[in-house]
């Protein structure tokens, strides 16, 4: 298969006054052409930073200070301003959390579908305003023609979600990457956008890196999965063998915390403590403060990111196999 | 069930959101109108809370859960309706003499960094409402309380002269929770008090809640969207749709055999691990404002049954098994 996007030690920094904050600490990955991918972890493991540093969206003080970003086998690190604007948009494109801060409110939904296509591509408006439509039309909005010439205000959440992911399709782009895309719906609309975010992918033939901190949308959407911690890839492989078979101690704790698979009424499996914050990662491994199988080997040397089996599944933990 | 700890009968409430007298004029046929715009939040909601259980009500957004919790709390005056807490009635009460339901009904929100106060430190927000509700109790015994609530929800006593903002999510529930306990309350409203944490945290949270019920003998009544957690923590739960109670049942009843069409596609949207796609039943179109409720069944606009009589007449909550109750035609 071919690789679309690839990248190699990625290290993002915050330069603050008193030093450099690392927030993420050396991931590599890779991401075929129509794979789907799912970025998961807690609140500060560094997800969200790992999407922007890929479309090279940092904003001051976080800067890309080591490894390297391939798009479509152009390293993005070296693009000009000008040439990340004509990928970032147009063949990458991000949805984001919350579609009511996404959406200018005193433009028409049309006029910023309009504008983003006009933005990258050789048109004129009416043709513009024929995609914008087809695109809507793809989303599943009733009545798109009439929806075009609305604000944003006068769409419920669900629908708002769905504008944002139409005017993230209208450039065709070949990979989408999505931060939290439905954690502010319900339960019933998440599964809705979901659904659509899915079959898009599948009939378009995007890839798709979904950022998440819930589990089980990763295993509703996803074929590949990678499991942060601190800054640092803990575990990766295929989505449905590391959740059915986690080996790090860190995804098996969070699989087993998770309400649902135990006796209603009985006590949950907590994970002790609280994942450090970015000023005091701990030696070593950064997760042996909360792990029950750590040894002092966890307490002085940082494990690497190993293969364990033939399936892509790799692991960073001393104490695999013991 | 005869242990009854709080009974809410035939519950209304409603929200004038029509603004100024300026803003209630429009022009109708060229003749100018003053018009009213109401929110209906609650729509003749009855149900019993019994003594010790967990009491769950789900939802939507807007479905009027969280409005139900203040209402009841007295932080809303309800439209008409009853709120008995044991056979004494407390929605007609004055102030004062509300005074000694308000320490026995505590509540915990959903935000733990809106809902303590930045500029007092952990001290001064656990000892507010113990001296506020025992005015004879010694400084002396205030703190002794205040080390015996924090160790139980494991924060550890010496950080009492802390401020919030030294404390991460997690710990800055345990403290709400503190707050709800320190006046040794009976009954805990708790509106959506781990959607804001992360899943190794929530485990922790729900364990301490669950805790504190067992060791305190308490009432819970718990306020969620996240139906995974109301499938692991309930006794019973209630279902809520615009203002109505659709369904109501004990918790594995109700996750196990679904009768409401409602809860059913509630029920199916719940993503789990191990699926391979969202298999969902999906609704037809979308949540109707609170505005203007249709006429009839709430959900016959969305129901992939409705029938006839649905848009006619609303259905009453009857009873179709061993304390299962549901408000639908079919």
């Amino acid at each position: 298969m071919d690789t679309l996007l690839k990248v190699k030690d990625l290290e993002v920094k915050f330069a603050l006054r008193f030093g450099d904050l690392t927030a993420i600490n050396g991931i590599s990955f890779s991401l075929n052409k129509g794979e789907r991918l799912g970025l998961v972890g807690e609140s500060g493991a560094g997800k969200s930073v790992a999407g922007f540093a890929i479309i090279n969206l940092l904003s001051k003080p976080g800067y890309i200070s080591e490894g390297e970003v391939i798009f479509n086998g152009r390293n993005m690190n070296r693009l000009s301003g000008e040439e990340m604007r004509d990928i970032r948009g147009n063949e990458i494109s991000m949805i984001f959390q919350d579609p009511m801060m996404t959406l200018n409110p005193v433009l028409t939904v049309g006029t910023q579908m309009v504008e983003t296509l006009l933005a990258h591509k050789r048109l004129n408006r009416m043709e513009a305003e024929k995609i914008a439509l087809e695109k809507l039309e793809k989303v599943q909005i009733p009545s798109p023609k009439k929806r075009l010439k609305q604000y944003p205000h006068e769409f419920s959440g669900g629908m708002r979600q769905r504008i944002v992911i139409a005017i993230a399709l209208i450039t065709n782009p070949s990979l989408i990457i999505a931060d939290e895309p439905t954690t502010a719906l319900d339960v019933t609309i998440q599964a809705d956008i979901m659904d659509l975010l899915l079959s898009l992918c599948e009939s378009e033939d995007m890839s798709l890196i979904l950022i998440t901190h819930d589990l089980s949308v990763v295993s509703q959407v996803t074929e590949k999965i990678i499991v942060m911690y601190a800054g640092k890839i803990v575990e990766t492989g295929p989505t449905d063998l590391v959740l059915r078979e986690p080996l790090h101690p860190y995804t098996q704790g969070l699989l087993k915390a998770l309400p649902g698979s135990l006796q209603p009424g009985s006590r949950l499996n907590q994970i002790p403590g609280v994942m450090p914050t970015l000023t005091d990662i701990p030696l070593g491994c950064a997760f042996h403060p909360r792990c029950e199988r750590r040894d002092t080997i966890c307490e002085v040397e940082t494990p690497d990111l190993i293969n364990v089996d033939s399936h892509d599944r790799m692991v960073a933990c001393h104490m695999l196999g013991r | 069930m005869n242990n009854s700890l709080l009974t809410v009968n035939n519950l209304v409430k409603r929200f004038d959101i029509s603004g100024g007298f300026l803003e209630q004029l429009s022009l109708d046929n060229g003749r100018l109108v003053r018009k009213h715009t109401i929110v209906k939040a609650l729509n003749d909601v009855s149900f019993v809370i019994s003594s010790g259980e967990t009491f769950s009500v789900v939802g939507e957004s807007g479905c009027g859960k969280s409005t139900l919790a203040r209402t009841i709390l007295g932080l809303y005056p309800p439209e008409s309706g009853e709120i008995y807490y044991g056979t004494e009635r407390i929605d007609n009460l004055t102030s004062n003499k509300m005074l000694p339901y308000r320490s026995k009904m505590q509540m915990i929100f959903q935000d733990p960094y809106a809902s303590l106060n930045p500029r007092k430190t952990v001290q001064q927000t656990l000892e507010e409402p113990v001296l506020f509700h025992n005015k004879s109790i010694s400084n002396k015994e205030a703190s002794e309380r205040i080390s015996e609530v924090m160790m139980q929800v494991g924060i550890d006593p010496l950080w009492v002269g802390r401020y919030p903002h030294e404390f991460s999510g997690g710990q800055r529930q345990r403290i709400s929770i503190a707050r709800a306990l320190m006046v040794d309350p009976e009954f805990i409203v708790a509106d959506e008090p781990v959607s804001a944490l992360d899943v190794s945290i929530q485990a922790q949270i729900l364990n301490l809640l669950m805790d504190a019920q067992e060791k305190r003998g308490l009432t819970y009544m718990f306020i969620t969207h996240d139906l995974s957690v109301v499938e692991h923590i309930s006794t019973r739960v209630a279902v809520m749709y615009l203002g109505v109670l659709c369904e109501l049942a004990p918790a594995k009843e109700l996750f196990s055999s679904p009768k409401h069409p409602y809860t059913q596609a509630l029920l199916s949207a719940i993503p789990r691990v191990g699926e391979k796609r969202p298999r969902h039943i999906k609704l037809r179109g979308e949540v109707p404002t609170p505005i203007n409720l249709p006429s009839g069944c709430v959900f016959n606009g969305r129901c992939p049954y409705v029938k006839d009589i649905c848009t006619r007449e609303k259905p009453e909550l009857r009873k179709v098994g061993n304390d299962h109750f549901i408000s639908c035609f079919l």
